[in-house]
C-alpha cells in the first residue's frame, strides 16, 4: 500500500516540474486524480525515465486546454469570466435578477446573486465573505469598504437613487392620498418600516416621519423589518396596516397589483444613494469589473429607472 | 448595553419555562404512560420543532395566523390584535418551539421511575394524582429540572422565529438575540460584544448552577 502511494508521489512530483512551464489550467487535472492513476503507476514507474510518455500525456492536456480556450474565446468577452458572486440590497431584488439575466445572455458568464440587508452584507464583507460585487442601498457602505482597503480603490459607483413611498394593501380602507398625516389614525395599529439602525430605507422612513411631524404620534406603532423586503412582507401579509417601503419594491412583480402607494416628497428625507463597489478580496476581479461596466451602460440605467430608481445626474464616485 | 432587551429575554424565558412546566408535565405523563396505538403521531408532533427550521414556524405564525386567514380572524376577534409583533405572539411561538426541549426530558424522567413503585403506591390506596406528586415526580425530579432549564435556555437563545414575527419593538419584542444581531449589522461591534459577553457569562452561570445542584439533588435521592 505504502509502496503504491510512494510510487504515485514519485510520479506526480516530476510532472509538476514540467507542468510549471505549462498553463496553470493543466495542474489541477493532474493533481486531482493521483489515486485513480496509482495502479497504473506501479506498473509504469520503471518507465518513468522515458520522457516520451510524459510528453504524449501533456500533449493531450494541451489540446484540451487549447480547445477550451477556443470555446471561451468565441464568447463576447475576451477572457473567460467564470462565476461572479453578487451581494445586492433587498430593494434591488427584481431589478438585479433582470440585469443578471441580460448580462448572462450577453456574455455567457455565470452570476450568483444574494439579496439581503446592506448592513449585513457590509459586516459579512468586512469579515471575508466571498462576494465579488456589492450593491448597497447606502453608498456610505461601499465608501467605508474602500476606506478600509477592502474594496478596489476608486471602484465605488453611484448607480441609482432610491425613493420611499407610503404603501397600503388594496383592500385597506385607509385613504393615503393626503400623505403621512393619515398615520395618526389610531385604526392603523402597526406601521412597518425597515430598521433605521442599519437599513438605509429605514433611516429615510424615520427622517420622513420626523420631518412630516408625525414621528412622535406613530413611534409606538412602528414595527421594524430586518431589511426593506421584510417590512414589505409585514404589510403585504396584513400584519401591519401600512408601511414605508422602497418604490422599487412596490413596483416589483410581487407587490405591484397588491396595493396603493403615495410617493413621499423627496424634500422630507435625504437621498437614498445606492452605491456599487468591487470587493477587494474578489477571486474574479475581471468578471466583477465586466459586470460593473455593464451596470454603467444606458440599457441598465433605463432598466433601473423602470424599477423606480432615479438616476444620478452623472455617475459620480 | 441594552438592559431592556436582556430583561425582556429573561421575562420571556421565565414565562415559557413556567408554561411548559405546567403544560408539559401532563403531556409528558400521557406520552410516557399512554398505550394508545397512534401515540407515536403525537410524539412526532411534539418533536417537530427539533427538526423544522424556525422559519417554518415563523412563516405559519405570520401568514397562517395573519389577519387574512380564518384562524387569524378568530384570534383577532378574541384578543383585538394578531399574534405577530406582540409579546403574546413571541410567547406562543417560543412555547411551541421549546416544547420538545421540555417534554422529552420530562418523559425520560418518568420512564426511569420503577413501575413497581408506582403500582405499589396505587395498591396502597393513593390516587393517580397523589401517586404522581408523591412518587413519580420526586423520583423524576432530575428530568423535570432538566426540561425546565432546557426550555428556559432555548428561549433565551431563540432568534429565527423572533426575527420573523417580532417586528423588533423595543421592550416588547426586541429580545437580546435580536439586539446583538442589530448591533452587529449596524457595525457597533463594541456594543454587540458587550451584550454577547453578558449573555455568554449569564448562560454559563445559570447552566452550571443548575447542573451542579441537579447532581447534588440526584445524589441525595440515591442515598435515601
Amino acid at each position: 500500500m505504502l509502496k503504491i502511494l510512494l510510487a504515485g508521489l514519485l510520479w506526480i512530483v516530476p510532472s509538476f516540474q514540467v507542468a510549471g512551464t505549462l498553463p496553470p489550467f493543466v495542474i489541477p487535472s493532474e493533481a486531482r486524480n493521483p489515486s485513480a492513476s496509482n495502479p497504473e503507476n506501479k506498473r509504469d514507474s520503471s518507465a518513468r525515465s522515458v520522457p516520451r510518455n510524459d510528453n504524449s500525456c501533456f500533449l493531450v492536456e494541451c489540446s484540451v486546454y487549447a480547445t477550451s480556450r477556443f470555446t471561451f474565446g468565441t464568447q463576447a468577452l475576451q477572457k473567460s469570466c467564470g462565476t461572479i458572486t453578487v451581494a445586492a440590497a433587498a430593494d434591488l431584488t427584481d431589478a438585479i435578477n433582470e440585469i443578471v439575466a441580460n448580462f448572462q445572455k450577453a456574455t455567457g458568464c455565470t452570476v450568483r446573486v444574494s439579496t439581503g440587508s446592506s448592513g449585513n452584507f457590509l459586516s459579512q464583507i468586512e469579515n471575508g465573505a466571498p462576494f465579488d460585487v456589492f450593491f448597497s442601498a447606502d453608498i456610505d457602505y461601499p465608501r467605508k469598504l474602500e476606506a478600509e482597503g477592502l474594496a478596489a480603490p476608486g471602484s465605488t459607483y453611484l448607480y441609482a437613487v432610491g425613493k420611499i413611498v407610503l404603501w397600503v394593501r388594496s383592500d385597506s380602507r385607509v385613504d393615503i392620498s393626503n400623505g403621512l398625516a393619515v398615520l395618526r389614525d389610531p385604526s392603523i395599529q402597526k406601521i412597518a418600516i425597515a430598521n433605521p439602525q442599519h437599513a438605509p430605507y429605514g433611516r429615510a422612513a424615520q427622517q420622513a416621519l420626523q420631518n412630516a411631524g408625525v414621528y412622535d404620534a406613530v413611534k409606538n406603532r412602528l414595527v421594524l423589518g430586518e431589511n426593506i423586503s421584510q417590512a414589505a412582507q409585514f404589510v403585504e401579509s396584513g400584519n401591519a396596516e401600512a408601511g414605508i417601503l422602497a418604490l422599487s419594491l412596490v413596483l416589483s412583480r410581487g407587490l405591484k397589483d397588491k396595493g396603493r402607494f403615495w410617493s413621499i416628497p423627496e424634500n422630507l428625507y435625504s437621498p437614498i444613494e445606492q452605491g456599487v463597489v468591487l470587493v477587494g478580496a474578489s477571486k474574479n476581479p475581471q468578471g466583477a469589473e465586466a459586470f460593473l461596466n455593464y451596470i454603467k451602460t444606458p440599457e441598465t440605467a433605463a432598466l433601473l429607472e423602470r424599477y423606480g430608481f432615479t438616476l444620478p445626474a452623472k455617475g459620480k464616485p | 448595553m441594552n438592559w431592556e432587551a436582556i430583561a425582556l429575554s429573561l421575562k420571556l424565558a421565565i414565562c415559557v419555562a413556567g408554561i411548559l412546566l405546567v403544560a408539559g408535565l401532563p403531556l409528558a405523563y400521557w406520552v410516557t404512560y399512554s398505550r394508545w396505538r397512534w401515540k407515536f403521531l403525537i410524539e412526532a408532533v411534539v418533536a417537530l420543532p427539533l427538526v423544522l427550521p424556525p422559519t417554518v414556524l415563523g412563516y405559519y405564525i405570520l401568514v397562517g395566523l395573519g389577519p387574512r386567514t380564518f384562524p387569524g380572524k378568530m384570534w383577532q376577534s378574541l384578543f383585538g390584535h394578531t399574534l405577530p409583533f406582540t409579546f403574546g405572539g413571541l410567547l406562543v411561538a417560543s412555547v411551541l418551539y421549546s416544547l420538545p426541549f421540555a417534554v422529552q426530558p420530562f418523559s425520560a424522567g418518568f420512564e426511569s421511575v420503577d413501575r413497581a413503585l408506582i403500582e405499589a403506591s396505587w395498591t396502597l390506596g393513593a390516587s393517580r394524582l397523589g401517586t404522581f406528586f408523591r412518587v413519580i415526580l420526586p423520583l423524576s425530579a432530575a428530568g423535570a429540572i432538566t426540561g425546565t432549564v432546557l426550555s428556559f435556555a432555548h428561549t433565551i437563545g431563540e432568534f429565527g422565529v423572533v426575527l420573523m414575527v417580532g417586528g423588533n419593538i423595543p421592550g416588547v419584542t426586541r429580545t437580546v438575540s435580536i439586539d446583538i444581531y442589530d448591533q452587529a449589522q449596524a457595525g457597533n461591534y463594541d456594543a454587540a460584544n458587550r451584550t454577547a459577553l453578558v449573555l455568554l457569562l449569564f448562560s454559563f452561570v445559570v447552566l452550571s448552577v443548575i447542573y451542579g445542584t441537579n447532581r447534588r439533588a440526584m445524589s441525595l435521592w440515591r442515598k435515601r
